[in-house]
C-alpha cells in the first residue's frame, strides 16, 4: 500500500452566492485514517461536504482537493461518486415510487461498470445486500420500500451507512450522521461505520457533537471555525471541546484576529 | 443558472428517433372536403348504402359545428380544406392475402419501429392488425381467434364481412353528433380496428394494433369498435409512432367500446405520434374521443394510456357506467416536452346503482410543455352507492413549463362517496443530486425518478408495453431533466 494520500485539501476556499464560506481549507487524509471535522453552527462543515461531493450552486474560488492525486473539483458528481467518493446526507433524500433495491443495485452497477468489473444480476445483487443488511440491522422489508419514503429519522441515516457498506466507497464524508439519532440507533450506525474501517479507506465524519467520537474513535480531530482549521489534535480534543464548549475556540480565535 | 436546469433542457433536446419517411407510392383524394369526397371515400371501400348515408349524415352535421375552444390549448385555426381524406397505399390485385404479400417497404418501416410482425406472430403470441396510411396491411391469428368466434380485422373488413354488427354498434357510444372532431371521424374514418368477442369468450391473448402516419398532409381518421359479449373479456393494445414531417397534421380517431353483462375491456394505449422539433415546429395535432359503454351489470371497462407524443393532444378516454355494479379505470401518463400540449383527462358518468370508477392520472411537463389535467365525475341521481377516486398527480421538470389541472365533480344523490387528490411536484435538484452521488448519471437519475412517479400507471399495462413504456418515456425526456 503506498502512502499517497486519499485526499489532500490545500488552501480551498468555496462560497454561495457571492458570500465566501470557506476560506482557505488545509486536510490531508491517507488511507486507514479516520478525520472528524468539528465547529459551531455555520462555520462550513457541511459545505466542506457539498464542495468535496459536487454539489450544484457551490463556488470554488481558490486552492485545490485531490482525491487519489487527481483533481477531485473538476470531476461531475457521478464521477466522484463512482470513483469512489461517498457522502452520506445529514437529511437524505426520499425518490418516490423507486424501489429502494433497484436504486442500489443501479449505482453499485455503475461504479463496478467503471471499475471494468462485471455487473451483479439480481440474485448475486440480493446475496451480497443480505450480507451487508446484518451490519446495519436493518429489516429487509425496506428493500422493498420505496427510496427513503415514509423512512423514520433513523432508518434513513442507517440506509444511508448500508449504501455505503454496497458501494464500498474509499473515502466516505459522513455529513452529520449522528444527528436525529437516539443512543441505541447511534451506536448501531457507528458500529456500522466501524465495520467498514479498512487499511485501505477513510473517513471523514463532520460532526457537530463530541458523543459520536465516542463510538466512531476519529484518528484526527479538526475544528473549523469561520472557514478554517483553526484546531487540529487527538480524540482528546474533541473532549475538551465537549467540556469548554466552542466559546473556548471561537473566542479564541476572535481575540487572535483583533 | 443552475446546472441541473441546463441538464434538464440538454435531455429535452433529444432528436425524434422515430422520423423517417417511407417511400411507398400514394393513391390519394385530392386536398379538401365536401360530399363528393365522402362518395369517393365510401366508394373505394365499396361500402354498403347505410355507411355512406351515415357518413354524409355526419358531414352534414359537422358542417353546423364549431371546433371546441375550451380546451387548455393554443394553435393556429386548422384549414379542414387543406387535408386529404383519403390515401391507401397502392395495390396489386386484390391486396395481400398473407403477409408475404405486403409491401416489403412497409415490412421494413415496421421493422424500423421494433415493430417486426413475424417476430410478434411467432414470439410473442401477439396479434397485430396494423394500419398504414389508414388501410390494414397485415392480419395475424385470424384464424386462431376465429375458432373462439372471435373477430378480428380492420374495420373496412368488418363492415363487407359483419355488416349487421357494424350497424348495430357503430356511432353507439359515440354518436356523430358527439363533438366536433367525432363528427368528422364520422364522415370521412378509412380504416381502423373492429373486434367482436362473443358471448363467454375470453380472449386468449392480447390484440393489438400498430398505427403509423405516412403520406404528407394526410389526416389520419381511425375507427375502432370493440364489442364484449355477455361474460368475454379482451385486452386490446394500441401503439403509435410517425414519421417526421415539418406540416402539421390532423389526426382525429374515435374509439368505442361496449361491455355487455359481466364484460371485461382492458384497453391500453401507448401514444408516440411526432411531437415536433424543439423548436415547436411540425408535429401532430392528435384530437381523439375514446369511450366506453358499461352497458352490462356488473361489466368493467379499464383504459390505460401513454401519452408521449403529438404536438396537441386532446383526449378523454371515458368511461358510462349504465350497467348496475359496473367498474370504469382510467389510468393515465401524460408527457409534454419542448412546445408540445396536452389537454386530457376522462369522463366517468355513473348511471347504475353501485357503481364504481378510479382515475389516476400523471402528467409530467418538460421544456416549454403545457399539460392540463380535465376530468368530469358525474354521479346521476340513479346511481346510488356510486364510488369514485381520483388522483392526479403532477410533476415538472425545469421552470417553463405548466401543469393545470380542471376537475370537474357533480354529484346527483346522497349515497355515493367521491374523493379527489392532487399534487403537484418538482424533480428537485436534491433528488438528482442524491442519484448523481451514488454515481447514477444525471440522465438516469432523471428516468428513474419519472418512472418512479408513473409506476402506478405502469403496473397496468401489459408486460411488455409496460418496458416500452418506460423506455419511450426516457426517450421522450432526453435533455429534458434536472
Amino acid at each position: 500500500m503506498t502512502n499517497q494520500p486519499i485526499l489532500e485539501i490545500k488552501d480551498l476556499s468555496a462560497g454561495v452566492e457571492g458570500k465566501q464560506i470557506l476560506k482557505g481549507i488545509n486536510l490531508v487524509i491517507r488511507p486507514g485514517e479516520t478525520h472528524a471535522v468539528m465547529g459551531p453552527n455555520g462555520s462550513g462543515k457541511s459545505t466542506l461536504a457539498a464542495v468535496l461531493a459536487g454539489r450544484e450552486g457551490y463556488e470554488v474560488t481558490g486552492g485545490q482537493a485531490l482525491y487519489q492525486g487527481r483533481d477531485l473539483l473538476e470531476l461531475d458528481p457521478e464521477e466522484r461518486a463512482r470513483e469512489g467518493v461517498f457522502l452520506a446526507f445529514q437529511y437524505p433524500i426520499e425518490i418516490p415510487g423507486v424501489n429502494s433495491t433497484y436504486f442500489l443495485k443501479s449505482a453499485l452497477n455503475e461504479i463496478r461498470k467503471h471499475k471494468g468489473l462485471p455487473e451483479l444480476d439480481a440474485m448475486e445483487f440480493l446475496t451480497l445486500v443480505k450480507e451487508k443488511m446484518k451490519l446495519l440491522e436493518l429489516n429487509e422489508d425496506l428493500l422493498r420500500r420505496s427510496v427513503n419514503e415514509g423512512f423514520s429519522g433513523g432508518e434513513k441515516k442507517r440506509n444511508e451507512i448500508f449504501q455505503m457498506a454496497v458501494l464500498e466507497p474509499a473515502l466516505a464524508i459522513l455529513d452529520e450522521t449522528d444527528s436525529g439519532l437516539d443512543i441505541d440507533a447511534l451506536k448501531v450506525v457507528s458500529q456500522g461505520v466501524n465495520k467498514l474501517r479498512r487499511a485501505d479507506n477513510a473517513q471523514l465524519v463532520i460532526t457537530h457533537y463530541q458523543r459520536l467520537l465516542n463510538y466512531i474513535v476519529p484518528d484526527f480531530v479538526h475544528v473549523l471555525f469561520d472557514g478554517r482549521i483553526v484546531r487540529t489534535g487527538d480524540k482528546q480534543l474533541a473532549l475538551d471541546l465537549e467540556e469548554k464548549g466552542y466559546d473556548w475556540i471561537t473566542k479564541a480565535e476572535l481575540a487572535g484576529a483583533a | 443558472m443552475s446546472t441541473a436546469t441546463e441538464t434538464i433542457e440538454g435531455l429535452v433536446k433529444q432528436e425524434y428517433k422515430y422520423g423517417f419517411y417511407t417511400d411507398v407510392e400514394t393513391d390519394a383524394a385530392p386536398p379538401g372536403l365536401n360530399e363528393d369526397i365522402i362518395r369517393l371515400i365510401s366508394a373505394k371501400k365499396n361500402e354498403p348504402a347505410f355507411m355512406l348515408e351515415w357518413r354524409l349524415k355526419a358531414y352534414r352535421h359537422w358542417l353546423t359545428m364549431k371546433e371546441p375552444a375550451w380546451p387548455h390549448l393554443k394553435y393556429p385555426p386548422i384549414d379542414y380544406q387543406a387535408s386529404c381524406y383519403y390515401a391507401a397505399p397502392k395495390k396489386k390485385g386484390d391486396g395481400p392475402k398473407s403477409l408475404d404479400e405486403v409491401d416489403p417497404k412497409l415490412l421494413e418501416t415496421y421493422e424500423k419501429l421494433g415493430i417486426p410482425l413475424k417476430e410478434r406472430e411467432r414470439l410473442a403470441g401477439v396479434a397485430v392488425d396494423a394500419v398504414f396510411d389508414s388501410v390494414s396491411v397485415g392480419t395475424t391469428f385470424k384464424e386462431k381467434l376465429a375458432e373462439k368466434g372471435i373477430i378480428f380485422c380492420s374495420f373496412s373488413e368488418a363492415v363487407q364481412n359483419h355488416p349487421e354488427l357494424v350497424k348495430k354498434y357503430l356511432g353507439t357510444v359515440v354518436p356523430y353528433t358527439d363533438n366536433f372532431f367525432a363528427a368528422l371521424n364520422s364522415a370521412v374514418f378509412s380504416d381502423g380496428s373492429f373486434c367482436f368477442i362473443p358471448k363467454g369468450v375470453r380472449c386468449p391473448m392480447e390484440l393489438s394494433t400498430y398505427f403509423r402516419i405516412n403520406a404528407a398532409n394526410t389526416g389520419q381518421f381511425e375507427r375502432t369498435l370493440i364489442v364484449a359479449e355477455e361474460g368475454a373479456s379482451v385486452s386490446y393494445l394500441e401503439g403509435c409512432t410517425a414519421p417526421m414531417r415539418d406540416e402539421h397534421q390532423l389526426h382525429a380517431a374515435v374509439v368505442e367500446l361496449i361491455a355487455l353483462d359481466h364484460a371485461q375491456i382492458k384497453y391500453s394505449t401507448v401514444q408516440n405520434w411526432y411531437p415536433g422539433d424543439a423548436e415547436g415546429k411540425g408535429g401532430i395535432y392528435n384530437f381523439v374521443t375514446k369511450r366506453g359503454l358499461c352497458k352490462g351489470k356488473h361489466s368493467k371497462i379499464s383504459w390505460t394510456q401513454v401519452e408521449t407524443g403529438s404536438a396537441i393532444t386532446w383526449k378523454y378516454p371515458s368511461c358510462i357506467l349504465l350497467g348496475d355494479h359496473s367498474v370504469g379505470e382510467f389510468y393515465s401518463v401524460a408527457v409534454v416536452n419542448n412546445f408540445q400540449q396536452a389537454d386530457t383527462g376522462t369522463k366517468m358518468v355513473h348511471i347504475g346503482r353501485n357503481t364504481r370508477s378510479t382515475i389516476v392520472s400523471k402528467g409530467i411537463s418538460a421544456g416549454r410543455g403545457q399539460n392540463s389535467y380535465r376530468g368530469l365525475v358525474k354521479i346521476q341521481k340513479s346511481a346510488a352507492h356510486a364510488r369514485n377516486f381520483s388522483q392526479c398527480d403532477s410533476l415538472l421538470l425545469g421552470n417553463k413549463c405548466g401543469a393545470h389541472t380542471f376537475p370537474y365533480i357533480e354529484v346527483k344523490n346522497t349515497t355515493s362517496r367521491v374523493e379527489h387528490e392532487a399534487s403537484t411536484s418538482k424533480i428537485g435538484e436534491d433528488q438528482i443530486f442524491y442519484c448523481n452521488q451514488r454515481g447514477l448519471s444525471t440522465q438516469d437519475a432523471v428516468n428513474m425518478i419519472v418512472n418512479g412517479f408513473c409506476k402506478e400507471v405502469f403496473r397496468e399495462l401489459p408486460m411488455e408495453f409496460a418496458v416500452e413504456a418506460q423506455k419511450l418515456l426516457g426517450v421522450s425526456l432526453e435533455g429534458s431533466v434536472g
